[in-house]
């Protein structure tokens, strides 16, 4: 392989690494949204929203 | 005034509902700048001068230093956090550690990566288990074993205190990484930009090295504060479903 070929190849696997830890997070976002989005629909909500009864600190 | 200032900001922060709006007013500005960042970086890195010994094989440093400096920077944090975890019992420590770990390891992956890229034209070889090499090789499989760790347990407030001691005894590595160049003779070079007598890195380079290492940094913090707050949903999803088996069960 070239020099070339080297400094070609760690720019393209550094990218792609990047590219792939992006795409993790904001899968796991929508993912996540998701599961709040259809919790809320059933009409589960979390101690601490406005209209429960009691305040939580869980996260 | 300003530290009482900082000091209620961050304790403001302890509350994950006011992080998550804080997140998302500062997340675009972030990711902007991180954009900027290695922009700038890229475009000094191909405009910067091969090296007289290394030749254009130079601009893997460009890469491979960052990768190097950020795997041991989350790992920092991740001690960080569990300190935050141990001590204070902040409700945010263990998100912020946990949020961390796969994110130090891609950084420590990289690093391992293109460090074998470039040991290949310059050193003849792939891989050598000298002190440098190893210790970070080590680094990655702590990152695996913590992701492993938080995986296995279905609470996360119970893996939290078991991760945060693991976190701080595997802390001992990050100083053997840093210094293994000065105190064992190893085939990775010494320290070339962090010396008590200033950088002995010319200029040219060293300035696409720096804003490299900046624009690595901000998507670090970028991708974590995402992360984290990827990770308080997926805590409050938990809580809410518990809730909603207890409301049909009752």
């Amino acid at each position: 392989m070239t020099h070339l070929a080297y400094v070609l190849l760690s720019y393209g696997i550094c990218a792609a690494t990047i590219a792939i830890m992006i795409a993790w997070v904001l899968l796991d976002q929508r993912a996540r949204l998701a599961e709040l989005a259809e919790l809320e629909a059933r009409g589960v909500k979390r101690r601490s929203d406005p209209g429960s009864q009691a305040g939580s600190a869980d996260v | 005034m300003m530290i009482t200032n900082a000091a209620n900001f961050l304790t403001g922060l302890a509350n994950p509902t006011r992080f998550l709006s804080v997140a998302a007013k500062i997340l675009p500005w972030m990711s902007a700048i991180t954009l900027v960042l290695f922009a700038v970086g890229l475009y000094l890195s191909i405009q910067a001068p091969e090296d007289y010994q290394q030749g254009m094989t130079v601009r893997i440093m460009f890469i491979h230093v960052p990768s190097a400096w950020l795997a041991m920077l989350c790992y920092s944090v991740m001690a960080a956090a569990a300190i935050g975890t141990l001590v204070w019992r902040h409700p945010l420590a263990d998100v912020a550690a946990q949020a961390a770990a796969p994110l130090g390891a891609a950084f420590t992956f990289l690093a391992l990566l293109t460090g074998s890229l470039w040991g290949k034209p310059m050193w003849g070889t792939w891989w050598v288990w000298d002190a440098r090499l190893t210790s970070v090789f080590v680094l990655f499989l702590m990152y695996l074993g913590l992701i492993a760790l938080n995986r296995a347990m279905d609470d996360p407030t119970r893996s939290a205190r078991v991760s945060a001691i693991l976190i701080l005894v595997g802390y001992v590595n990050i100083p053997i990484i840093k210094f293994s160049v000065d105190w064992w003779n190893t085939l990775h070079q010494p320290a070339s930009v962090m010396r008590l007598d200033g950088p002995t890195i010319h200029p040219s380079m060293l300035y696409p090295l720096l804003v490299m290492a900046l624009a690595f940094s901000m998507l670090f913090f970028t991708l974590h504060i995402m992360a984290m707050r990827n990770e308080i949903w997926r805590r409050r999803v938990a809580t809410l479903r518990r809730q909603a088996a207890r409301s049909v069960s009752g």
